[in-house]
């Protein structure tokens, strides 16, 4: 075959992949915003309203403490994760540890990373059994904070060790220490270590299997970190098994708020990234 | 001419890298090097020999890597750098090092050079700005960026970069100053500007350089130290050493016949 040839099959197949993909989460996000919005536009006390207590039967209320609940779940455990994954972070770079210590490390938080959030689920549900707990809202804020770990640590690795050696010369030649020299490169580093917090933000904001044992799946709005909470991906899952057409209505109103928080989340990452650039671009990695 | 100070005294220095089987290499071999005091002492030799190496292992940059292993001393003042129980950051402030190309930290141009007076406990406002405005004068940048401190430092020219570096050096006070390349990345008009700055600081700071161009060392230096494959051929005060090499293997280098390059 012909090189030019093979060049446009090529660049067609390409083209094709990208429509595809494109083309699906299009329909996916449009979908969502159009019925959901259809939803709110009719009733938008929705979010507003807590739930009353035959909600899931078609009876009266709003999303209101799913809403609250996941971001009472998510934020806290993000900080926790963050702050976590900072010191793992910058501890894994070459100034801490050997490499073939971090390049083991490294895999574990792979491998963590690709674990099922449902294992994580289970795993916390195990130890409050033991501890003769029920489902909670701390237990939730811990179980995301674990989810989401793996990731926050692996990106903000990744943005780390992309920092130019100079960088941490310079800092050190200035006689800096390890730990002033690793805030710097964290500087440095920024955008990617924001976007890998978001990212994993937007992992425990949309996951269900994880806090679906452990905070709980109850009609109460969240009342204290020992009480039960429930959150959207969960409330979405109810709505849409209900019998009542209204309640699976309502799961189109839920998708809505929580594809608005995921793509909000994902416009702060990008202004974030963009406001911290202007230090390094333009110097060459 | 008075008697030369000598301010860096390297003796017996062996450095070697180790890979991944263990296996060593001798980079540098049995160095013994006096360095004069307040003078520009550059060191030449092909790529590849240790120039780096050794002009960073007075730094002691290679304690953060694993690989590479240095026995011998190294003796600032009166001092053995490579002692234990020597802070090296305490170190590393009496000894700036200027690397090849220009790494400005991620922040504006003011924090740049308050970034070592900072680290090193001085935070008062008024202080601080003296020391920016002296350093940033000194290196000729003042003028060029007073109206800009707060904008990000790699906004700047890469020329403009590699003089704010030197001042940010400048700035923590050292004694030594060591130049690894620093024009190398330039071109001519700001290496020029750097050349005559290096020429107004050798006045107050011991600075060594390496250089792989044979023409600047010639320009600028006092003293000239050339390496070649990790030994030291020949040292010895500039005219000397270019009009009237000794070793034939300097001779061979500084009228370009170097076999094998």
């Amino acid at each position: 075959m012909n090189k030019y040839i093979k060049e446009s099959i090529f660049r067609v197949l390409m083209i094709i992949s990208v429509f595809i993909v494109v083309a699906f989460l299009v329909i996916i996000i449009g979908v969502n915003i159009v019925k959901g919005g259809i939803v709110l536009i009719n009733e938008p006390a929705v979010i507003f309203t807590a739930p009353g207590p035959k909600y899931l039967l078609g009876g009266e209320g709003g999303i209101l403490h799913a809403i609250l609940g996941s971001i009472l779940m998510v934020i806290p455990s993000t900080c926790i994760a963050c702050a976590a994954s900072y010191l793992i972070a910058l501890f894994l770079q070459v100034d801490y540890i050997k490499n073939r210590f971090s390049n083991k490390l490294r895999v574990v938080f792979d491998v963590l990373w690709g674990i099922p959030s449902i294992i994580y689920g289970i795993f916390i549900l195990n130890i409050l059994i033991a501890a003769n707990k029920r489902g909670s809202l701390g237990a939730g804020i811990i179980t995301l904070a674990l989810l989401q770990m793996p990731v926050i640590v692996r990106y903000m690795d990744e943005a780390l060790n992309s920092v130019p050696d100079g960088i941490r010369e310079s800092a050190y030649s200035l006689g800096a220490t390890r730990l002033e020299t690793a805030f710097t490169t964290a500087k440095y580093a920024l955008p990617g270590i924001i976007a890998g917090v978001l990212i994993g933000m937007g992992r425990a904001m949309g996951d269900a299997a994880s806090v679906i044992f452990t905070s709980g799946a109850g009609n109460s709005m969240p009342k204290g970190l020992s009480k039960s909470v429930s959150s959207l991906p969960v409330l979405i899952f109810q709505q849409a098994n209900s019998y009542y057409p209204s309640v699976r209505e309502h799961a189109f109103a839920a998708s809505f708020v929580l594809i608005i928080i995921i793509i909000a989340l994902n416009a702060i990452s990008r202004i974030c990234s963009k406001h911290f650039q202007k230090y390094t671009a333009g110097s060459d990695r | 001419m008075p008697k030369k100070e000598i301010e860096i005294r390297i003796r017996n220095l062996n450095i070697y890298s180790i890979n991944k089987k263990q296996k060593h290499s001798h980079i540098l071999k049995d160095i013994n090097l006096d360095i004069p005091k307040n003078r520009l002492t550059s060191i030449i030799g092909p790529s590849g020999c240790g120039k780096t190496t050794l002009l960073k292992s007075i730094n002691r940059l290679y304690d953060i890597q694993e690989n590479i292993k240095v026995e011998g001393h190294i003796f600032i003042g009166d001092e053995d750098i490579y002692n234990p129980r020597r802070q090296v950051n305490e170190l590393r402030k009496k000894v700036g090092l200027i690397a090849q190309r220009p790494y400005p930290l991620p922040a504006n141009i003011y924090d740049n050079v308050a970034f070592g007076p900072r680290l090193h406990g001085r935070r008062k406002k008024s202080e601080l700005d003296d020391i920016v405005e002296s350093c940033l004068k000194r290196t000729y940048l003042w003028e060029e960026v007073k109206d800009r401190l707060k904008e990000p430092a790699v906004a700047l020219s890469i020329g403009q970069q590699q003089r704010l570096c030197i001042a940010r050096a400048l700035a923590v006070e050292p004694e030594v100053i060591l130049c690894d390349e620093i024009t190398s990345a330039l071109d001519p008009i700001s290496s020029e500007k750097i050349e005559s700055l290096l020429l107004a600081l050798r006045q107050d700071y011991t600075i060594v350089l390496v250089s792989h161009v044979l023409r600047q060392a010639r320009r600028l230096s006092d003293h000239v130290v050339f390496l070649y494959f990790g030994e030291v051929v020949e040292t010895g005060n500039a005219k000397e050493f270019f009009e009237f090499p000794r070793d034939q293997r300097t001779k061979n280098y500084i009228s370009g016949i170097m076999p094998g390059l």
